[in-house]
């Protein structure tokens, strides 16, 4: 029989997410609701993970009614569709082998999202080129890192492959990289100065990690998760200088990239960046950018459609990344539609331009919304403070705990809070994601919140943990 | 040294030489450079160069829409109203198709497609696939808990090998695989860095599998490795062969003599067509032995929405049930699974509707039944026809089609082609389906991709071009083994 003992080291040595286990009680809660069971809340809030649709926000018209003809080609002879979404599926199912969305495509992605991502890629970049056969179309961008990680990294035992990660990061990473058999080579990124990442913390995970394992790969999120910080363009730049000088391959997680909300920030792209940089970098520095439909206003994590663009990988080295992919067959189709349209949204003139443009709008402007009074309310409680964050789509507050809830997460054995967010959600059907799932620096406390939601939601939510935080507050003084 | 000697020092952090060395080992035929080289002729024919045929017949990969099947209406009509739910007020949809829609979206988050589900799936998808499972194997219980579901089948299969992995040198966990193979499960240990153990069918006895077999490849890898989990297709790909419950019997009955972990790749499990062959899941069988055996094997069995009467390959939807996974075990499987957030939604809502199809009564059920039998019967009668077509070539000896969607037929290569492949630095069956390739514009896999006994050749060819479509690539393949035979005589 296969016992603990005879299954892979690397699985076992995966942490367990607080983060899963909270939105799996979550789950039961919101069963226990609707069976009757009485509890001091009629709802469940759960705004644990990045999940906008969860909680009741609505997709983008446009992209579903392309789905939606796409699946029934029917529906592009009918009127209950514009004439654009009726076109558009048209161009697409023409692209796709035997016209329908149940054949696989080409294991990088089909060649027609290839072109448009790469289109998207050089418009947003200002100009500076991207080719289809440098980006290869996964199902999310968690499976092109996790695709990434098997190219990179040898795994032939000591000395193992280090990860330079940013602390605070999100869980499933972190699990990534321990499933991997990947030494995590953590560099704190600065709270009191918004969450940069300051070079010479860079410098010194770097070498203090020698020692113990083969540093290989530096990993950054740009816009940060769950930080919500935007480099700056001198910022991104020394990270450049250092990976090139360091030698190390430069992973950057660029998903949040269309959710800049702060007035002085602007996302700039790691490729960008090293273009600008000139020959010397741009044409020997080694990287892959990340991204995905899940985050921004799309928001479609359940069709699990993402993409990396690779640069400067060797010719020799691209084909085994084209087999290894291959051996996914492809990626999920619906998603790569959503990509598509991600990539190339209707433009001015087109039937469904106004509505799409409204309804981005009314997201963005929600998310705008939202982040500032979360962290306005949040920022006024007692023993909280909470930093408005540039971008993304969650708020991170820091919980100043009393010391004995200290005390008392220990004797429970938790982290203080995660034990604040159980009590959260037992007392109030508000689920939130603990600190302790994202590192954070020893002592400090911390929460998670996911504010792409209804404002009506948010506002409910915000009344809630108002009032447990001043109960809980209250109880340990 | 320049100016800031940066540039001198620094080198290419991912080259050939520092990448994970285990990519180097996987290869996947079916998407191999025969493929590669029948891409770039209907890019050449598209720019009008003339060649001795107009089209290229891909009959390489198990892709059943790329070649003209039709989707089931039922599922497609689900699938729209629940990507885009204000189709729910249109007319053009029946009321059983609605109805399922609602049920399905009430059990997404926030009701829709597009948020995150459970890890393991949506709970309402494999309440459904439990209760198929119960149907389809006389009753016997199925517990929602076991069915995991997943990105395709393969998914589920990397997983569980994963999962599986363990040991150094003679303790390396060693997986025994059937030869001929689908070469996703050789690319997958070679990712996996497991020990590939192979196991012969017998071309002789109809592609079947003899325990004898088996036991002698146990024995041969206990010498070099810890060989702990014996996979299974049935019906198989490529050989197309549907066991016979004796069989799969014997084969439990060896698994748990020799307490090996059983993976039942079961795909194709609709798609049988041979008089006197049916499909016994081995769940079934296994329970059907009693508890001396079902209380203690343990197995795990993949299906998928990419295969049978649906074809639906691009959602990329499928599912694996555990039977008898240590408990603590089965806690690291959930866990591992979480790692990659969730399968594709729409997939579960494809998986979701394989399992439960239109019953007697609902509006949509005629069309459904209409539509699957269709399906079935083509499939059938060109597994039939190729059978058929390819035993009167001299030269060619094809076992019959029993079930799945593949032909792999034997093939006699002229000693004079199999030097002239050997300078080329090919194997024989790769020359043979590169000439056949350039000169008909037919895509077939060669067997070498597969796995095949030493000295034999084969290739794998699907039964899934349109009828007259595979009747002219038939005779044109007969056509070209005449004139390559001759030729290399």
């Amino acid at each position: 029989m296969f016992g603990l003992g005879t299954i892979d080291p690397n699985v076992r040595a995966i942490g367990g997410s607080q983060e899963h286990d909270l939105h799996r009680r979550a789950g039961q809660i919101r069963a226990e609701l609707q069976q009757g069971v009485s509890k001091p809340f009629s709802d469940v809030i759960d705004v644990s993970s990045g999940d906008s649709h969860l909680t009741g926000m609505m997709p983008v018209t446009f992209v579903r009614q392309v789905i939606a003809a796409c699946l029934c080609p029917a529906l592009i002879h009918s009127d209950d569709l514009p004439v654009d979404v009726r076109r558009r599926a048209q161009d697409l199912l023409a692209q796709l082998d035997g016209e329908s969305m149940g054949s696989y495509t080409d294991s990088c992605g089909a060649p027609n999202v290839q072109r448009s991502v790469a289109e998207f890629i050089t418009r947003r970049d200002g100009g500076v080129p991207a080719s289809p056969q440098n980006i290869f179309i996964c199902g999310g961008s968690q499976r092109a890192l996790a695709l990434l990680l098997e190219i990179l990294i040898p795994n032939d035992g000591p000395p193992y492959t280090g990860v330079l990660t940013p602390v605070p990061t999100y869980k499933t990473f972190t699990m990534l990289l321990e499933e991997t058999g990947t030494v995590m080579v953590p560099y704190q990124l600065c709270e009191e100065q918004g969450w940069v990442l300051q070079i010479d913390e860079l410098r010194r995970a770097l070498r203090d990690s020698r020692g113990h394992c083969s540093p290989k790969v530096l990993y950054v999120i740009n816009p940060g998760n769950p930080t919500g910080h935007v480099q700056t363009m001198k910022s991104i730049a020394e990270v450049i200088q250092f990976a090139a000088e360091e030698e190390l391959f430069l992973l950057a997680d660029e998903v949040y990239q269309d959710t800049v909300h702060g007035d002085n920030s602007e996302f700039i792209s790691y490729k960008r960046v090293l273009f600008e940089m000139g020959g010397e970098f741009s044409e020997t520095v080694q990287m892959a950018s990340v991204h995905s439909a899940s985050k921004g206003y799309m928001g479609e994590c359940g069709l699990r459609a993402g993409y990396v663009e690779l640069v400067n990988i060797d010719h020799t080295v691209m084909p085994f990344a084209e087999w290894l992919i291959g051996t996914k067959i492809c990626a999920p189709v619906p998603g790569q539609v959503a990509l598509d349209i991600m990539a190339r949204p209707p433009q001015p003139g087109d039937a469904s331009y106004v509505q799409y443009t409204q309804e981005v709008q009314a997201i963005q402007e929600t998310l705008v919304h939202n982040v500032r009074r979360a962290q306005e309310v949040l920022n006024s409680l007692p023993g909280m403070s909470c930093q408005l964050p540039e971008a993304g789509i969650f708020v991170f507050p820091r919980l100043q705990f009393h010391p004995q809830v200290a005390e008392h997460a220990k004797k429970a054995g938790v982290d203080a809070d995660l034990l604040y967010s159980r009590r959260l959600l037992e007392d109030s059907g508000v689920c939130v994601s603990p600190g302790c799932e994202y590192g954070q620096r020893d002592g400090t406390h911390h929460l998670r919140l996911c504010v792409l939601i209804p404002t009506n939601t948010l506002d409910e939510m915000l009344t809630r943990l108002t009032r447990f935080h001043l109960r809980f507050m209250a109880e340990f003084f | 040294m320049s100016e800031n000697g940066v540039a001198s020092r620094r080198g290419k952090v991912l080259t050939l030489d520092t990448m994970n060395p285990r990519i180097k080992r996987v290869e996947y035929a079916v998407r191999g450079p025969i493929v590669q080289r029948a891409v770039q002729i209907e890019k050449e024919l598209k720019e009008g160069a003339k060649k001795p045929f107009t089209e290229v017949i891909k009959a390489n990969i198990g892709d059943a829409h790329a070649m003209g099947q039709q989707p089931i209406t039922f599922f497609r009509q689900v699938m729209a109203l629940c990507a885009y739910p204000e189709l729910l007020n249109s007319s053009q949809f029946p009321e059983d198709a609605k109805n399922r829609a609602k049920t399905i979206l009430q059990s997404c988050g926030g009701g829709s497609i597009g948020a995150y589900s459970a890890s393991q799936g949506i709970e309402y998808v494999r309440q459904d696939v439990a209760r198929y499972i119960e149907k389809r194997d006389n009753g016997i219980p199925s517990n929602p808990d076991n069915i995991y579901l997943s990105t395709g089948a393969s998914d589920a299969i990397v997983t569980t090998l994963k999962l599986l992995m363990c040991g150094e040198g003679m303790s390396r966990t060693g997986v025994m695989i059937p030869i001929p193979q689908y070469p996703l499960y050789s690319a997958a240990l070679a990712e996996l860095g497991a020990v590939q153990v192979d196991y012969y069918l017998n071309e002789e006895r109809c592609w079947s599998l003899d325990v004898s077999e088996l036991r002698r490849s146990l024995e041969a890898a206990r010498k070099h490795c810890n060989p702990r989990v014996l996979c299974i297709i049935n019906p198989g790909n490529p050989t197309g062969q549907v066991q016979s419950r004796e069989c799969i019997e014997e084969v439990i009955r060896f698994a748990a003599q020799e307490r090996l972990f059983l993976m039942a790749d079961e795909v194709y499990q609709d798609n049988v067509y041979a008089d006197g062959c049916q499909f016994h899941s081995f769940k079934k069988v296994l329970f059907e032995m009693g508890p001396q055996y079902s209380d203690t094997l343990e197995l795990v069995s993949y299906h998928s929405t990419s295969k049978c009467y649906m074809g639906e390959c691009g959602f990329r939807g499928g599912y694996m049930e555990v039977i008898n996974m240590d408990a603590e075990v089965k806690a690291q499987l959930t866990k591992l699974v979480s790692v990659r957030l969730c399968p594709p939604v729409p997939g579960q809502v494809m998986m979701d509707l394989v399992a439960n199809t239109p019953q007697p009564g609902d509006p949509s059920h005629s069309t459904f039944i209409k539509e699957k039998s269709a399906t079935l019967n083509t499939l059938a009668e060109r597994a039939r026809l190729t059978e058929e077509i390819l035993n009167t070539v001299p030269g060619i000896q094809c076992n019959p089609v029993q079930g799945a969607m593949y032909s792999f037929p034997r093939i006699t290569i002229p000693e004079r082609a199999v030097q002239k492949a050997k300078e080329k630095g090919q194997a024989p069956d790769m020359f043979y389906c590169m000439n056949l390739l350039e000169e008909t514009g037919i895509c077939v896999v060669p067997g070498s991709g597969f796995g095949q006994k030493e000295g034999t050749y084969h290739f794998r060819m699907t039964i899934l071009p349109p009828t007259e479509k595979l009747k002219i690539l038939l005779n044109k393949l007969k056509e070209f083994h005449l004139r390559f035979t001759q030729q290399y005589s």
